[in-house]
């Protein structure tokens, strides 16, 4: 059993009268590519949100190294180590592409104010090597081609890529994706389904979010399933393929007594 | 010091040379607020505190002008901090709110405070500023601001700007960077200010209320946010087109008020949509 | 002594009440600061003026006549400045600059078909009545500023409460995109609500017109001073803090103004107002506001 990286310990958030999650508790290992699905309006969304931040919990906990992570607002999270890309793309539509990999890279870039002011030799070297480093991660994701573009232009799947690109930026230990392979082509997914294969050879822990079963079936080591807000199964791919109850959150309680039948 | 035709060309407009800078440096006050996404209408009131600190030593108490200026600009940067501290981690309608009743709140405390005059006003301010000490600032500020945005602080305020929440995952301390943009918005306002004063050797409590926060305001969204330059060249527009086009000139908060609805609504990044870019050094 | 500065406490609280329920209705549904909201205040008293003048009207006729023009004009100021923005799901900031513009130049427009001076009612709407009761001392308008402060929020709070047209729009304020779904009439309820809430801003506006007897343009944007404050105190977007923050600025004011300073009373609603930011946000009754586009 390896190390966890993230936990998540009874997470409960609620909107005025709607539970959007209620009592989820999973955990992620060190190195795992480990995926969240379930129906829409699961709670998935909600479930990255809390984790990163963005909204606050009603009640349990998120744990990140052994650290508890509650309370903390979104930008000291990102500086302990978790980076996301969101369901909704939102990029900074007016900053190049180069632009927005190199805001991704704020907390890692040593420019002090006094050097910026001054274009002190200290700052420009910063500046070269956040260029550098920035450019290095856009040929890893396939967009070293639109550095210079306007972020809002690029092609829908080159945003996704950018987005990931714009989180890899942090350096982070634990990257969070949110549904990624929304809106791409077949080719476009064979593309990402590379790009998270080199990204976790490269030892980084995924949390990943999609609705393409093979998708998800194929890249993760471990999948956590939600319905309605509550965690209703986990397990190995195979496993979770199998569980009646997954299938009928999905398909619906009488195409599921169906197939049972039929089996 | 001066060449002769710039010498007589000053002493002819003075009064408008000197009101171009010092509104290019509001307009700049504006710019800092709206880069990171705020809408802050204390700027009209930051000057009004920084005229009347800086005024108030140099008149009253004899003090040197460079002091009377750290003055102008330590005062209404407290203000800032005392007001923006609580807001900036609230909607922006709070900010918006408690700055318009900072500008009315400071002109009933002026007009009631007979140490600085009540309703006449401060009189007789020493004519210290000029155009050097103006457009001196300007530059300064000017280059000041591009080199900022040329920089990792540039690229964090336009992401602030574009997506807050977005911004704040990058990892971007968001409540530091709004208080630190508004109170050096407080802090450019007030040195706007303390030159305007000690140059008109006149102040009044009215000069710093609604109209003139407004009017700043346009100044910025005329010129369009994308750059500093944007809003300098909206406030010199608007300073001098009322001079240029007499008639203009009863109907200037009319055109001021139209042209935020206009420019919201039908043109969103104002007449010079040029934007800067965010990189500071390459190879 | 203490009791008349009470008794105007209350008086000028009501009006304050009055002014800031329309202001904090319309963010409360809508999710947007509509900074001309002042400028009903001042219109409702020249059209009140201009009926009681030119139409001979009574003010009991005029009152209600100025606060429902003024709701039409809210309507057309809503859907020509913040109608393209809502269809644009333009950022919060757009709608607060728009509204700023809009409100210099409705200003400046207004001031320079007016003029900045002072107009009076004439003699006969405004005789200046007052009573003595156990040596309290009120007038006829005063009265008149209670009894439809009282019988305005009444009327509100069944509108809201009891009624399905006030289902809808509370259902709008809390979950805009549900209540759409669920067949709410988004673009007739924003239409109503900037009706009624220009109309308690107009009606707002003729009764301290009354109770002071001097309109002027600009009387709208020392009111707003006093409605943020109270919008605040009382919590953004809740009608019942509303109410109950205007009292208590207002009570708080005539205090200052009796024991304090006269000069200092305008500045106690910022105080409030900043005192609240600092220590409770949300408000007297802890409503959040709503975070919106
Ligand atoms: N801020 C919010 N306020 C109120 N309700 C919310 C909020 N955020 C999410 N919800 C509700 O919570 C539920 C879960 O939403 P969530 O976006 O997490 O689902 P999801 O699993 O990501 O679905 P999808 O696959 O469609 O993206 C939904 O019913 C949604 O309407
Ligand atoms: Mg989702």
């Amino acid at each position: 059993m390896s190390a966890t990286l993230l936990s998540v310990e009874d997470l409960t958030v609620r909107f005025g009268g709607l539970t959007a999650l209620s009592g989820v508790t999973f955990c992620v290992a060190k190195g795992a590519v480990h995926g969240l699905i379930g129906p829409n309006g699961a709670g998935k969304t909600t479930a990255f949100n809390l984790i990163s931040g963005m909204t606050a919990q009603t009640s349990g906990s998120v744990t990140l190294e052994g650290a508890k992570l509650d309370g903390l607002p979104t930008w000291k999270r990102t500086a302990r180590g978790m980076a996301r890309t969101f369901q909704n793309i939102r990029m900074f539509r007016e900053m190049t592409a180069l632009e927005n990999v190199m805001a991704g890279a704020h907390l890692r870039t040593p420019e002090s104010f006094g050097s910026i002011l001054f274009r002190l030799g200290s700052f420009r070297a910063a500046e070269r090597s956040a260029v550098a480093n920035a450019m290095d991660i856009l040929d890893f994701v396939g967009l070293s081609e639109q550095a210079e573009r306007r972020g809002g232009d690029l092609a829908y799947g080159d945003q996704r890529r950018l987005e990931i690109a714009r989180a890899l930026a942090s350096d982070p230990k634990l990257l969070m994706l949110d549904e990624p392979a929304a809106g791409m082509n077949p080719s476009e997914k064979i593309g990402l389904i590379d790009l998270i294969a080199r990204l976790r050879a490269r030892g980084l822990t995924l949390l990943l979010v999609e609705h393409d079963m093979h998708f998800v079936m194929k890249l993760c080591d471990r999948i956590t399933v939600l319905n309605f807000g509550a965690k209703i199964a986990e397990g190995a791919p195979a496993e979770v393929r199998a569980n009646p109850t997954v299938i009928e959150a999905y398909l619906g309680a009488k195409v599921a007594r169906s197939l049972e039948t039929r089996a | 010091m001066m060449p002769h035709w710039l010498d007589n060309f000053l002493f002819t407009y003075q009064s408008l040379v000197y009101s171009l800078g010092v509104n290019a440096l509001l307009a700049l006050a504006m710019y800092v607020v709206l880069a990171v996404g705020q809408l802050a209408l204390g700027q009209a009131a930051f000057m009004g505190v920084g005229a009347y600190a800086s005024a108030l030593l140099t008149v009253k108490l004899g003090a040197p002008f460079p002091i009377a200026l750290l003055a102008s600009m330590a005062a209404p940067a407290l203000l800032a901090f005392v007001i923006g501290a609580p807001t900036l981690r609230l909607s922006g309608v709070y900010l918006a709110i408690a700055t318009i009743g900072l500008g009315e709140v400071l002109r009933i405390l002026y007009l009631n405070w007979d140490f600085a005059g009540g309703a006449l006003g401060l009189n007789g301010i020493p004519e210290k500023a000029g155009f050097v000490w103006i457009f001196g600032t300007l530059i300064v500020a000017l280059v000041a601001f591009v080199f900022v945005s040329r920089s990792r602080i540039g690229r964090a305020m336009e992401a602030i700007r574009a997506d807050e929440a977005a911004a704040g995952v990058m990892g971007v301390n968001l409540p530091a960077y709004k208080l630190a943009a508004l109170v050096a918005s407080a802090a450019i306002a007030g040195l706007a200010g303390a030159f305007n004063a000690h140059v008109s050797s006149f102040i009044g409590p009215n000069d710093y209320g609604f109209d003139q926060a407004v009017t700043i305001l346009s100044f910025a969204l005329l010129g369009g946010v994308g750059s500093p330059f944007g809003p300098v060249l909206g406030a010199l527009v608007l300073t001098a087109l009322p001079e240029v086009l007499r008639p203009l000139h009863d109907y200037r908060l009319v055109i001021d008020g139209l042209i935020i609805v206009c420019v919201v609504i039908f043109l969103p990044t104002g007449i010079l949509p040029w934007r800067i870019g965010r990189i500071g050094a390459r190879k | 002594m203490l009791a008349q500065q009470l008794l105007n406490g209350i008086l000028s609280g009501a009006v304050y009440a009055l002014f800031a329920l329309g202001f904090t209705l319309m963010f409360g549904v809508l999710g947007v600061i509509n900074l001309t909201y002042g400028f009903y205040f001042s219109t409702g008293a020249f059209i009140a003026l201009y009926a009681t003048h030119y139409l001979h009207m009574p003010i009991w006729a005029a009152l209600p006549f100025a606060a429902a023009v003024t709701g039409l004009i809210a309507i057309v100021i809503d859907e020509l400045l913040l109608g393209p923005l809502r269809r644009a799901k333009a950022p919060e900031l757009s709608s607060l600059m728009v509204t700023l513009g809009a409100t210099l130049l409705l200003y400046s427009l207004m001031t320079a078909w007016f003029t900045t001076d002072i107009r009076r009612f004439p003699p006969a709407v405004f005789d200046g009545g007052a009573f003595e009761i156990a040596g309290l001392r009120i007038t006829l308008s005063q009265i008149l500023i209670v009894a439809t402060t009282a019988l305005i929020v009444g009327a509100l709070a069944l509108l809201l409460q009891k009624t399905r047209l006030g289902l809808a729009v509370r259902a709008l304020a809390e979950n805009p995109d549900a209540a759409q779904l669920m067949g709410v009439n988004a673009g007739g309820i924003v239409r109503l609500v900037s009706f009624i809430s220009g109309a308690l801003g107009g009606a707002a506006g003729v009764l301290i017109g009354l109770n002071y007897n001097a309109i002027q343009p600009y009387m709208g944007e020392a009111m707003m001073l006093k409605g943020f404050a109270v919008i605040i105190v009382g919590g953004l977007g809740d009608i019942r803090g509303a109410v109950i923050a205007g009292l208590v600025l207002g009570l708080l004011e005539s205090v200052t103004a009796g024991y304090i300073a006269s000069s200092m009373k305008d500045a106690v609603g910022f105080l409030l107002l900043v005192l609240t930011l600092w220590f409770r946000p949300v408000g007297l009754f802890g409503r959040v506001a709503a975070k919106r586009a």
